[in-house]
């Protein structure tokens, strides 16, 4: 029954897009992280900046951004991020506009998380006599990063649907295998019951699992 | 103008700040600078290859305007399609009867789990195999099925935050005046639900279009974003002028949406008639919850 199967990487495919999720939520975490922080900073123009990358971001299409990333970037102004064949410079341009576009998201999350965090805390903390890096970094970030695991886990699980996005350039995850498989084989409905079953596997998991953790590292008031 | 993370600044850390604004600057130039000679050294900023936006309005006429009635004719069927189905199966998932709830759920949980561009790659490859439209029909129809299916179950979760929303007094004084269950839902809970949802609903807008873009990347569909290709290799190989201005348009739509969506949500929780309860429209807009209906869900104390 599963024959189709043949000569076909599904496991592959799916590796793919599992490695363009990890690095691209890694890379994004970093820099939506860095943003929130610029958000909530004293410096004006700081604010201004993530206000404005956040605003701008979130409301361009990703394939846009990741169209340009291959269209733009590579082709108008040879930008390979140290890549030599177009296998790596397809993958690593997915993962910097994967980044770039998830970063606005996880931002907004943490913000709404430093927002969960009761004002005392940061009073008392400034009364230690603590700078605004240190408040932020020791007092209020760890808690509003324990907060915000739920919304984190959903920016998560888009982001894991959205690297089929990266296939618009040409990167070889599951999404780029099914459109040639249900272009050659005549199986549409079964190829596309294995594709859907991969991505229930990939994000279901996620929810319940970063649930749990949600759960268990929630700071009780 | 302090906020809880620092004090209102005295003399040091406003010497501070200006350090740091400086050095901000100083950083942010050299960024600018370094996109600015990357661009100029490949001709991209040359007025040559702008000229066509702003002198003549063909590329507007040839290009963009079909494009832009493309994307905005998918996002609008995609969203009168899927407001009712999301209300059908939000308002399901809630049922009594467990014939209705389960699948509803099973609907719903199925179709969130699974990506906008896969949809509507089945469902082009579908119409192609089971029907007889001509591609370019087929091809809005499948953007369309597509984003039907992914946002009405979005929107189904919508519907049911919104109802849950709603303090229990509600069908209590409801039952009490003799109101059966569907009359509850039709004439007391769903109204005050509408108000409760609707920035969320305007946020899910800013989604479905943005995703239209899929079909033009994927399927070539001709929306707005496939209208950058021709137009670059009819121009002069302005690939980036292209861009620009297709983001601009997108970055307009959608801001004004966004926009929209948090003057209602603010308006909605100061009003006082509602019962203050709003749906927020969450920290980015296309983010899923798996299981428990945690979109914002707000009691209406915070202001």
């Amino acid at each position: 029954m599963f024959d189709f199967l043949d000569g076909y990487d599904l496991l592959g495919a799916f590796w793919v897009t599992v490695q363009l999720t990890v690095y691209s939520a890694l890379g994004s975490l970093i820099w939506g992280t860095l943003l929130a922080g610029m958000k909530v900073s004293p410096v004006p123009l700081m604010r201004g900046f993530a206000t404005g990358y956040v605003n701008v971001v979130r409301n361009i299409p990703l394939t846009v951004i990741i169209v340009f990333s291959s269209l733009g970037l590579y082709s108008t102004l040879n930008i390979s991020l140290g890549a030599s064949d177009i296998t790596d410079v397809n993958f690593r341009l997915a993962v910097l506009a994967l980044s770039a576009y998830t970063a606005a998201f996880v931002c907004e999350a943490l913000r709404s998380g430093i927002n969960t965090v009761p004002v005392g805390q940061a009073e008392a903390a400034r009364a230690l006599g603590l700078s605004f890096t240190q408040v932020l970094r020791l007092i209020i970030l760890p808690q509003a990063f324990r907060s915000v695991v739920n919304p984190l886990s959903n920016v998560l699980i888009a982001l894991t649907k959205n690297t089929t996005v990266a296939s618009a350039i040409g990167v070889m995850e599951a999404s780029y295998l099914m459109k040639g498989m249900i272009e050659n084989e005549a199986q549409l409905i079964l190829i596309s019951a294995v594709f859907a079953f991969g991505f229930i596997v990939l994000t279901l998991p996620t929810g319940l699992i970063l649930g749990w953790v949600s759960k268990k590292v929630a700071v009780k008031r | 103008m302090s906020s809880v993370l620092y004090d209102a600044q005295g003399p040091r850390a406003k010497r501070r700040n200006i350090l740091y604004t400086v050095l901000f600057v100083l950083v942010a130039a050299a960024v600018v600078w370094w996109v600015y000679d990357g661009l100029a050294s490949k001709h991209q900023l040359d007025w040559i290859k702008w000229k066509p936006f702003f002198t003549s309005s063909q590329p507007w006429e040839t290009f963009i305007w079909p494009g832009f009635q493309n994307t905005i004719k998918a996002a609008f069927f995609a969203l009168i399609i899927a407001l009712p189905l999301g209300a059908l199966f939000g308002i399901g998932r809630l049922s009594e009867h467990r014939w209705m709830r389960v699948p509803s759920a099973v609907v719903v949980e199925f179709f969130r789990a699974i990506p906008v561009l896969i949809l509507m790659v089945i469902a082009n490859q579908a119409y192609s195999e089971y029907t007889e439209l001509d591609p370019e029909t087929r091809l809005l129809y499948a953007v369309i099925t597509g984003l039907v299916l992914y946002n009405a179950s979005v929107l189904a979760e919508i519907v049911r935050a919104g109802i849950l929303t709603l303090p229990s007094g509600q069908t209590d004084a409801a039952k009490a005046i003799g109101m059966r269950k569907g009359q509850t839902m039709l004439f007391v809970l769903l109204p005050q639900a509408v108000t409760a949802m609707l920035p969320a609903i305007v946020s899910q807008v800013v989604v479905i279009v943005k995703d239209t873009a899929l079909g033009g990347a994927v399927l070539s569909f001709p929306e707005l974003l496939a209208s950058v290709r021709p137009m670059a290799a009819n121009y002069g190989a302005n690939t980036i002028a292209c861009f620009t201005i297709i983001a601009v348009i997108y970055i307009a739509l959608n801001f004004t949406l966004t926009s929209f969506a948090s003057w209602l949500e603010q308006r909605l929780r100061r009003a006082k008639k509602s019962t203050g309860a709003v749906v927020g429209t969450g920290p980015g807009g296309d983010l899923e919850t798996i299981g428990a209906p945690s979109l914002n869900i707000d009691d209406g104390r915070a202001v």
